[in-house]
């Protein structure tokens, strides 16, 4: 299995080349992969279905405990199924909808990565996998809005989607490491077998609304809704691929995995139920606002995907049919119509639906294809919408809690999405022909091949739903969702029942807004100055915060004064360490003096430098006085047997004082700019350090809670590394991976220094240059 | 701003710059059981080269290390910290443990940690040499 999702990213990194030798078949080469891995999954099927869900592990870090291990169950099988096989058509699709465009091998890079991200995604059984996948399905995801980037809006739009699913993905981190303390397992399918039960533990309510808003940005629920619209920017084939069929299906799938473990409690339900009901009437209510037929789509894809949470909420075994059923159905339909969409945008050259019209004779294929698919949406019989829908209703008139409001939007939706079925199936193919801007002629055959075979699907799956296994499929995907043994058994007619009533009222009520929608928009057109108030004017609103906050902070602390730098870390550092010692130690002040004449007068020395350093009128005196300093302490470490230290100290002083010298000769003269207030603060600050460091001194030196690892050092320092000279060893064999880290350090200050000295701004040069690092540049957020 | 061409300075630097190198390499090599090491070696080196530059300047400097620039001596002095960490890493052992060779004709301990001691050394004089060349050439850019 990690071979297979091996073979993604490999293919991946191939693109370019295959884009190379097939030219524009590339598209079709590479849509084998896909439909090689549905092949296989197709074959895996009736194993997981009769005996259970498979296990694949493959150790990682071992050290760790980490493994990249991957579990195939009913629920991953019916998504990666989804995936594979909708990523065949998307490929097939985006061979035609792209022809001749430049960047199409980068196009293919990405759609292949995020294919491969995705598969792993729901496969995985490790949280540490589940997670790597997720945050890679956001990097794609964000790479494929971003595609056409030099349009400002998909710049725009891409920066925005990252930044929600990222940050929810920041959440989910700190969702599923606290699952894993609290079940202490990283593991799916131990958590699942777990003894204990989770919903009691101390961690379930920050672990599950950690997990639930990781869940909620990625699945575009109510209030991060925002993004999925705006993702529309993405080519068409990403739309219908990632942003309705697979990838804001991730957050789903997370809530569904982990439905048997931590659904059901009154929380679970309550959070679910309401934000998915409402994610639902946002969504549909919104769609009717837009004549952009992609914005449309997209608004009722945030209707679906909050029946689906809603549905997960309700949590009976009647939702749990449901939901099985309605991702099916969405995700055939919905990946139809968005690459009808693009069928009818590529051939007309826009996107209003209120601009096209009298379709049907020139697109005969691409108009039967949209009735199909749009029949599905609206819940029509025969097709596999209205299964979905009708068990969908079925579920809300069961809910244990919030029946009569579940009921109420559940409603309203369906009237809502009726009209908006209506409106992409009728409103492009039907009525008077108007003038496009392009010539529409019907679309190649690799564009109508995938949302064709899709809708064919809803229709064939909607008359006979046993066919090919199809309810096996589905009740093994259920079971893995409800976490009991149960049975889903599809049936177009389920009797007059409450649900086809209410099926019935819709449709006549869909019908009435699509007729009326022109007036319906005028009216809605009122409610815009509220709409601007909405969730993303609060996204907008906290990034120019962050913009604005961070502009604040680097003017104040990193202007380019070497003396504010120093003054800044000093105080942190006296504020931090002086707590913790006034704190928790306290400092043994009272020590005995046995001192030594010569002593004596090496720490006069150091005293006297350090005094005539600070009140030297003279750049070289003050250099001079600091290098006194330095040559005593060389002498203090010679006096206390260290010779290794002391000759190092002495090295070096003299190094910086050759160093010193060179960099002040590059000085103006010595002028005294600061007020007295301001020598004042900074001679606290130096004071405060000075007693600061004597008092760590004391506080080290009273405390001796370890034994002192020096013995082990002395003892073995010959047996082991075969030396006499300890500092040495240690430099170069206890400790070698810190003087390793040491190097490097060093390598990245000289290479810095060496850079800046050598990249000084040029006086008469571009302006840019000059302002380096300066935070003068005020560019107003534009995301 | 260094006025170089003092004759006191020439000539002793003329004389002293190779008895520093090569009490530098001496300290680098005595450095496991004897005060020295890596770091003060490198140190030393780079006083040696500190004096040449002093009494003659950038350009003869430049002449004298030839083709070596001293920001390749930083790579190369990372490398040589790598590659101490091959060996034992090939006999299946953890990272960065130390392995010993006598070479057995001059009875020499050959050691990784000897590698990584070179590899000290060098990266700490291109990293000295570096900066104040970079210091010295600044200066002389301006009119």
């Amino acid at each position: 299995m990690q071979l297979a999702l091996l073979m993604g990213f490999v293919l991946a990194a191939a693109s370019p080349l295959l884009n190379r030798w097939f030219g524009q078949r590339a598209s079709l080469v590479m849509a084998i992969f896909p439909a090689f891995l549905a092949a296989w999954l197709i074959s895996l099927a009736p194993s997981v279905v009769n005996d259970g869900p498979m296990l694949l592990e493959w150790q990682w870090v071992p050290s760790l405990g980490i493994s990249l291990s991957f579990l195939l169950d009913g629920l991953s099988l019916l998504f990666g199924l989804l995936i594979t096989v909708i990523g065949t058509f998307v490929l097939v699709y985006a061979g035609g909808y792209l022809k001749g465009h430049a960047d199409i091998a980068r196009f293919h890079v990405a759609l292949v990565a995020f294919m491969a991200s995705m598969l792993g995604l729901v496969l995985a059984d490790s949280l540490f996998t589940l997670f790597v996948f997720w945050e890679l399905t956001s990097i794609t995801s964000y790479l494929l809005i971003g595609f056409n980037h030099t349009d400002i809006e998909a710049r725009k739009s891409a920066r925005q989607g990252l930044f929600v699913t990222v940050a929810g993905g920041l959440m989910l981190m700190a969702g599923l490491v606290l699952l894993g303390i609290a079940s202490g397992s990283w593991s799916l399918h131990e958590i699942s077998q777990m003894e204990g039960d989770l919903r009691q533990h101390a961690l379930y309510t920050p672990m599950l609304i950690c997990l639930l808003i990781g869940a909620f940005t990625k699945s575009a629920q109510f209030p991060f809704h925002f993004w999925l619209p705006n993702a529309m920017a993405a080519p068409t084939p990403v739309s219908a691929y990632l942003h309705s069929a697979t990838m804001v299906k991730a957050g789903i799938y997370l809530l569904a995995r982990l439905h048997p473990e931590l659904g059901g409690t009154a929380l679970w339900v309550g959070i679910l139920s309401l934000v998915g009901a409402t994610t639902m009437l946002t969504g549909a209510f919104l769609a009717i606002h837009h004549t952009n037929i992609k914005k449309l789509l997209a608004y009722s894809t945030i209707m679906a995907l909050g029946t689906l949470t809603m549905l997960l909420g309700i949590g009976t075994e009647y939702a749990m049919t449901a939901f099985v059923t309605f991702l099916l159905a969405h995700s055939m339909y919905k990946g139809a119509l968005f690459m009808v969409a693009g069928i009818l945008d590529h051939e007309t050259g826009t996107k209003d639906v209120t601009a096209m019209g009298g379709l049907r004779k020139l697109m005969p294929v691409t108009a039967a294809i949209t009735m199909v698919a749009a029949l599905s949406l609206a819940g029509v019989p025969p097709l596999l919408g209205f299964i979905g829908k009708e068990l969908m209703l079925e579920a809300a008139l069961g809910a244990g809690s919030f029946r009569p409001l579940i009921v109420l939007f559940a409603f309203a939706s369906a009237v809502l999405t009726i009209a908006v079925a209506a409106i992409i199936a009728l409103r492009p193919f039907y009525g008077q022909r108007q003038s496009t801007p392009q010539d529409p002629h019907e679309a190649p055959l690799s564009m109508l091949l995938g949302p064709g075979l899709l809708a064919l699907g809803s229709l064939l799956v909607g008359l006979a739903p046993g066919l090919l296994g199809g309810n096996a499929l589905l009740t093994s995907a259920a079971i893995a969702v409800s976490g009991q043994s149960m049975d889903v058994s599809l049936s177009l007619w389920h009797g007059i029942n409450l649900p086809l009533i209410i099926s019935i009222i819709s449709l006549g009520l869909g019908f009435l807004v699509f007729k009326r929608w022109g007036g319906v928009r005028s009216k809605l057109a009122y409610l815009n100055p509220i709409m601007r108030r909405g969730p993303e004017a609060g996204y907008e609103g906290f990034m120019n915060g962050v913009v604005l906050f961070s502009e604040w902070q680097t003017r104040l602390l990193q202007n380019g004064y070497m003396r504010n730098y120093i003054l800044v870390m000093l105080t942190v550092l006296i504020a931090l360490i002086g707590n913790s010692i006034l704190l928790r130690h306290s400092p043994q002040l009272a020590f005995e003096l046995d001192v030594h004449f010569h002593e004596v007068i090496v720490v006069g020395t150091m005293a006297m430098g350090a005094i005539f350093a600070t009140i030297s009128r003279s750049r070289l005196g003050a250099v001079v006085s600091v290098g006194i300093m330095g040559f005593s302490i060389a002498l203090v470490f010679i006096l206390f047997s260290a010779p290794d230290l002391g000759i190092t100290q002495l090295l070096v002083e003299t190094l910086t004082v050759i160093l010193l010298v060179l960099v002040l000769f590059r000085l103006p003269r010595f002028s005294n700019l600061s007020t007295t207030l301001e020598r004042i603060r900074d001679g606290v600050a130096a004071a405060s350090l000075g007693v600061l460091v004597f008092l760590l001194i004391m506080t080290a030196w009273s405390i001796d809670q370890f034994e002192s690892i020096s013995t082990y050092m002395v003892e073995n320092s010959v047996p082991l590394a075969h030396g006499l000279n300890i500092v040495n060893v240690i430099l170069v064999d206890y400790r070698a991976l810190d003087t390793l880290g040491e190097m490097f350090v060093l390598a990245l200050a000289a290479i810095g220094v060496i850079a800046m000295l050598r990249l000084r701004p040029v006086e008469d040069d571009d302006s840019s240059a000059v302002n380096g690092g300066k935070p003068n540049a005020k560019e107003p957020y534009d995301g | 701003m260094v006025k170089s061409g003092t004759i006191i300075l020439n000539t002793a630097a003329r004389f002293l710059m190779p008895l520093q190198l090569m009490f530098s390499v001496f300290l680098l090599l005595r450095g496991h059981d004897e005060p020295g090491g890596g770091f003060i070696a490198g140190l030393v080196a780079a006083g040696a080269f500190t004096l040449y530059l002093f009494a003659f300047g950038v350009s003869a400097t430049r002449e004298l290390l030839r083709m070596v620039d001293p920001r390749d001596l930083i790579g190369v002095g990372l490398l040589f910290g790598m590659v101490s960490v091959l060996p034992a890493w090939f006999m299946g052992q953890p990272f960065l443990t130390a392995q010993w060779w006598t070479i057995p004709v001059i009875d020499f301990k050959a050691s990784t940690p000897l590698i990584f001691d070179v590899g000290v050394f060098l990266a700490v004089l291109g990293s000295v040499m570096g900066m104040v060349m970079a210091l010295m050439e600044a200066d002389k850019d301006e009119p």
